[in-house]
């Protein structure tokens, strides 16, 4: 990897001044995708700011039932709290359905925000790519696209997010909050990621000095009873062909309340607003479900390597709610 | 109890081939001692990074290493344009036989390939290397390239065979017998390329002094690298040592001499300094062949009772490499009246695949083994039935005998013990909650082979025996089955044998491929304790003097004949020796003579039945294999753990390839897609369920010690074996592998 | 962009080092310690070969910059004495040993995960086999001894 300054930065307003004032530093978390992308020299910052240290790694109780997760929070250690067990089940299945044990010891919440994607041409660098280099254009269109995305896609970039936690989060409406220079702001989380448009090389909201403190969830009480299924090539340590974040409560036969959201098929932790309009306040059967998960799939743009996501997608859609409302 | 009963007995029980030995390596493996070919420490060692091309076909106009070379620790970078040159492959010299490309690295301008090392960065820290290497910057003319197999496939040429290797067979018409079948499949599969992924990445530290070389190589082939590097550098084989003591795994991809090994002992002799060469798992893609992919075709008829009248396999795969035997198990499996069966090649213009494990035997057994399944549902016949009305006596094609057939039984055994009957026949009518559960079965088969091999025995004087041979610790325990063999030929404890393998220093042992490392070494080893016998016997004093090597028995740790005997201690001190030591040598006129006659007398094969259980997802078509059972006739067993660890790890292979595994090359540059263990699936833990393996255990009458070799034979039908069961479980018969689920969808 | 002093534990012997902060834990421990117990199979996080363990707790070696472990208590196969490696011994839980120092690491870690309630995506009660490969998939093995590490995983329980 291209050599670079290491800063251990002692509290946050440290690091963010760090960042600030030195183009081309990144901040560096648990590791397990900077290193990886510098050592493949994607990413190749010229300073390193190592904010591990910061105190930002405990899970405290909201006063509305809520929680708020310290960006520095361990992937392995919020999946095994038990307050994120009971009141959203679907965040800790995301988390454990995600890489391998040791990744996840390794990994932090705020780290599992700013996931670049595994498109395979991106990695390359032999290849064109304009996330990479914007304006090189893309060699994913037209190559192998098993594992990119079919909503929210551009002509420039079909990549798809990758994480795990991230697709529970949007469910969820989750709360990012973020220190720079400039203070501290919250984005939600639908606004936290970027589609790619024109632009596929911005890929959050975040200001290049910004540091990702905290993660707020708010009280969601139907997700106590929510499900995190995963469908991918292998039983386990594979990124997502498709995911599926769901909450369901169902009442007389009714669907009371709902969150959905979806992994593996779209440029960004895809919520399924258009499907959850559909199924709120109708019933909760397996027609309803079916004609939710083509709503959301309608606008999809699919290519010959991945059309059969939008089957898969309204499987797994299905099976979900279905499993949720059983 | 008689005499010779309690002698019988005795001998029984000291008896350590078949025993489930403890490897005689795995305290060094499980404590971390064991050490690899890039964990050899040099004083002053440099590290070297590959630099490769990023076109698939033409010349290098303007290589700029400039930024390269600024970068600190650099010490050099190697280009065709100050790299030393090699010397050129010669066809007398058998070291040209593990060639893994034709490619002259460093020595042209020509690019052959997508990824071909153009360069070589030698640094002070690994670091810096890799670094550098990504900062060299080369511009091409290109030159169109054939890169598309899939396009490139109506265009095979038939494939040369030779005396070992047939590519094309014939008996009968058999297209006008499948026109008038009543019954029939005709079927066209595919299979994709795949990598070997041997969790070791290639490596190599290779160190000159002066005209001597010592190269520490994750290899296959210890005897015929020497040989290689002997050749390409000009120096006398004696100069030259390879060191292999642990091989990180291999399959196939390091039998042949590929890149890294090259240019790590050039950018040594061009630095002076020893170099160190680990690959990252990406160049392990860009320049380690790996398996073909091939378009296969299986037709066959069948009259209404199930009777094959019909059999036609044709393949195509890709040239170069060693070309497989992708319609291999056709020739021998089947009694059809007619029989067609012919092997093409396509020549493209990418790294030449190479032989990954049962090279054309895992992907030929899964076309003609899922074609026979098909069949059996055309004629609602039980898949074992099928096959059980069609197993020959002899050898199809030739007439000859089987050195060794027991399909029958194993067929017999596996259906027992994995509940065959229980099976329900209509497809997706066994069902347990989501999952649509489906059996399956399949023939697994692999011809053996016995290369030459040569070895030392020495026996001191405190009873204590070394066995020398230069064979590979690849995970096979190729020591511990060596000195259970030899414990028994000599009668000693198992305790009192070593075994040295893996240096060139020692007498050649074969390649660890073909399924044939155990049973060459075997034969080599064992007529060394034969020899050695008789030079003992020879020194013996009464009451063995004048005694006929015939008579007399080896046990108890010295040679008896009836009640009466020494101990080898009391021999050898009698005759004032501190050792004795017998070698034979390995003979490559005397292989080819036996290899020619044996093939005229018999047909020889390990072989064995796969019996696979498969859930499916109802809503997701996803694939997981619940049960596995495999009922293998691979002759004698060495050792009953090692073997069924090797039976395993086949049939985990085999399940990659069956729903996950594919190297992914890009048609319109040539470039390896995802060259990385994250992106090409090979199965994880939760992959894999319990594997009950079972051998018939029977001694092949016709190798010595009857054996049929274990390493290949369990990935055989181990993809029909799947394949079929997921036609059970859903109806749909999936050609083309991986089965991923979205051909389930 | 000079070095940096980092101070390590491990497998009970204090060094000090100092490290270019690009340097991975993994080669650190490979190339400065001679420890090549912990093995390099794809320098990516996709394997597990490099598992080793930081305060107690399983990681890959190879995406851990040496720098960020100053202070870590750092143990490697060459530290591990544990009746595990007898088990995988007697259960064949290897072929070529490449994978086995990872193995034996993230086997160990594992069992310390699960006793401190740790829960996997399988989210059985108890160690049960599919609990055990679930959580051992991070630690890929060529050779296909998933069989045998599973055994004498069990052995230890």
């Amino acid at each position: 990897m291209r050599p670079f300054a290491y800063v251990r930065a002692a509290d946050v307003d440290e690091a963010v001044r760090a960042v600030a004032g030195e183009p081309g530093a990144k901040f560096l978390g648990g590791g397990t995708n900077l290193v990886d992308l510098m050592r493949e020299g994607i990413e190749r910052p010229a300073t390193v700011v190592d904010v591990t240290a910061l105190p930002l790694a405990a899970v405290d109780d909201l006063p509305d039932g809520g929680l708020r997760i310290g960006a520095l929070v361990r992937n392995s250690a919020l999946a095994a709290d038990p307050r994120v067990h009971a009141r959203y089940p679907m965040v800790s299945q995301a988390l454990l359905a995600g890489a391998s044990p040791q990744l996840r010891n390794m990994a932090t919440v705020g780290g599992n925000l700013l996931q670049r994607t595994r498109c395979p041409y991106f990695y390359d660098a032999a290849a064109a790519c304009n996330k990479r280099e914007p304006g090189a254009g893309c060699d994913a269109l037209g190559g192998f696209t098993r594992g990119h995305a079919i909503l929210g896609v551009s002509e420039s970039c079909i990549a798809a997010h990758p994480s795990d936690l991230c697709v529970a989060l949007a469910a969820l409406d989750a709360v990012v909050e973020v220190r720079g220079v400039g203070g501290t702001r919250r984005i939600p989380m639908a606004e936290f990621h970027r589609l790619p448009g024109d632009t596929p090389h911005v890929e959050t909201a975040l200001a290049p000095d910004e540091l990702v403190t905290a993660v707020e969830l708010p009280a969601v009480p139907v997700a106590a009873r929510s499900r995190y299924r995963k469908v991918r090539d292998r039983a386990s340590y594979a990124f997502a062909l498709v995911s599926v974040a769901a909450a369901l409560e169902v009442r007389d036969g009714v669907v009371a309340d709902v969150r959905l959201a979806l992994g593996g098929v779209g440029a960004k932790p895809w919520r399924a607003r258009a499907a959850e309009e559909l199924l709120a306040g109708g019933p909760a059967d397996e027609d309803a479900f079916a004609r939710a998960a083509e709503a959301e799939l309608e606008p999809a743009t699919v290519r010959p390597g991945n059309a059969f996501k939008t089957r898969l997608a309204r499987a797994t859609i299905v099976a979900t709610l279905r499993e949720l409302s059983g | 109890m008689s005499t010779e009963v309690a002698e019988a007995g005795r001998a029984e029980a000291v008896r350590q081939v078949g025993r489930p030995a403890d490897r005689f390596d795995a305290p060094e493996k499980v404590t971390g001692r064991a050490k690899y070919a890039a964990e050899f420490p040099y004083p002053d060692l440099a590290y070297a990074a590959l630099v490769h091309s990023t076109v698939a076909r033409g010349r290098i106009t303007a290589l700029d290493a400039g930024a390269a070379r600024a970068v600190r620790g650099v010490i050099e970078v190697l280009t065709h344009e100050n790299a030393p040159k090699m010397r050129p492959l010669s066809r007398l010299n058998l070291g040209s036989f593990v060639k893994g490309t034709n490619v002259d690295y460093l020595g042209t301008d020509q690019v052959h390939w997508n990824g071909q090392p153009i360069a070589v960065v030698v640094a002070e820290t690994p670091e810096a290397a890799r670094h550098a290497a990504s900062l060299v910057r080369v511009t091409y003319e290109e030159l169109p390239a054939k890169l598309d197999f899939a396009a490139e496939e109506p265009h095979a040429v038939p494939q040369k065979g030779n005396a070992i290797m047939r590519s094309a067979a014939d008996k009968g018409d058999a297209h006008a017998a499948l026109a008038a079948a009543p019954v029939k499949v005709d079927l066209r599969f595919t299979t994709p390329p795949q990598n070997h992924n041997a969790i070791e990445p290639h490596a190599t530290t290779a160190f000159w002094q002066g005209d001597r070389l010592t190269v520490h190589d994750t290899t296959q082939s210890i005897a015929f690298l020497r040989k290689h590097l002997a050749m390409r550098f000009g120096v006398p084989e004696r100069n030259v040592r390879v060191l292999a003591p642990f091989v990180g795994g291999g399959f196939g991809g390091k039998g042949m001499v590929w890149a890294g090994t090259l240019l790590a002992v050039l950018a040594a002799r061009a630095t002076g300094r020893p170099v160190r060469l680990a690959l990252t798992r990406e160049s392990v893609y860009h320049t380690v062949g790996g398996r073909t992919p091939t378009v296969q075709r299986v037709a066959l008829g069948a009259d209404r009772d199930g009777r094959l009248t019909a059999l036609i396999h044709t393949s195509v795969a890709r040239s170069g490499g060693m070309p497989g035997q992708v319609t291999a198990a056709s020739r021998h499996l089947y009694a059809a009246e007619t029989v067609h069966l012919r092997q093409s090649l396509v020549d493209l213009d990418l790294l030449p695949p190479t032989a990954m494990r049962a090279p054309g035997e895992a992907i030929g057994t899964f076309a003609l083994e899922a074609a026979v399944d098909e069949l059996a549902w055309e004629l609602g016949v039980d898949p074992i039935e099928l096959r059980m009305r069609n197993e020959p006596e002899r050898d199809p094609l030739t007439g000859r005998a089987f050195s060794h057939r027991m399909l029958r039984e194993a067929y017999a055994l596996g259906a027992e013990r994995f509940g065959w009957r229980e099976r329900d026949p209509r497809p997706g009518a066994m069902r347990d909650g989501r999952w649509l559960v489906g059996m399956g079965v399949a023939t697994a088969y692999h011809p053996s082979l016995i290369m030459p091999a040569a070895a030392t025995v020495r026996l001191g004087a405190d009873g204590t025996v070394l066995v020398r041979c230069g064979l590979h610790e690849i995970g096979v325990g190729a020591a511990t089955a060596q000195a259970q063999i030899a414990a028994d030929a000599l009668g000693v404890p198992l305790e009192s044998v070593r075994v040295e393998v893996g240096d060139s220093d020692l007498p050649a042992g074969p390649m660890a491929g073909g399924s044939a490392q155990t049973a060459s070494a075997a034969a080599g080893v064992l007529a060394a304790c034969d020899k050695l016998k008789r030079q003992v016997l020879a020194l013996a004093g009464p009451p063995l003097r004048g005694r006929k090597p015939e008579e007399v028995q080896a046990r108890d740790g010295g040679l008896h004949v009836g009640g009466s005997g020494m101990t080898y201690a009391e021999i050898l001190a009698g005759a004032g020796r501190d050792h004795v030591e017998a070698a034979v040598k390995a003979g490559w006129a005397r292989f080819l003579a036996r290899t020619a006659r044996d093939g005229r007398r018999w047909v020889r094969a390990a072989s064995g039945a796969q019996f696979c259980e498969v859930r499916v997802d109802a809503d997701t078509g996803e694939v997981r294999v619940s049960r596995w059972l495999g009922v293998f006739d691979v002759g004698r067993v060495v050792n009953a753990k090692t073997a069924a660890s090797q039976l395993r790890g086949g049939i985990v292979m085999g399940i990659g390839l069956a729903l996950s595994e594919q190297t992914l090359v890009d048609p319109r540059t040539g470039r390896v897609v995802n060259p990385s263990l994250a992106e090409y699936h090979v199965p994880v833990h939760a992959d894999i369920p319990r594997i009950d393996v079972h051998y018939l255990d029977d001694p092949d009458p016709t190798t010595p010690l009857g054996l049929l070799g274990v390493g290949e034979v369990g990935i055989t039908g181990v993809a029909a074996a799947v394949a079929n069961a997921v036609r059970h479980a859903t109806g749909r018969r999936v050609l083309d592998l991986p089965i991923t689920l979205d051909k389930l969808l | 962009m000079g070095v940096t002093q980092i101070r390590m534990k491990v497998n009970g012997v204090t060094e000090s080092l100092d490290v270019e902060p690009w340097a991975s834990l993994l080669d650190t421990l490979r190339e400065r310690l001679g420890l090549t117990g912990t093995k390099k199979g794809c320098d990516q996080g996709a394997c597990g070969a490099c598992t080793v363990l930081a305060d107690g707790v399983r990681i890959n070696a190879c995406l851990a910059l040496a720098v960020q472990y100053d202070g870590s208590e750092i143990t490697t196969v060459e530290g591990v004495d544990h009746p595990l490696q007898q088990a995988f011994v007697r259960h064949d839980g290897f072929q070529c040993g490449y994978c086995t120092p990872g193995q034996i690491c993230s086997a160990i870690g594992m069992l310390a995960e699960h006793a401190a309630g740790m829960p996997s995506a399988v989210g059985a009660s108890g160690l049960t086999e599919d609990e055990i490969r679930e959580r051992m998939s991070g630690n890929l093995c060529r050779c296909g001894a998933y069989n045998g590490i599973l055994d004498a995983i069990k052995e230890v329980l």
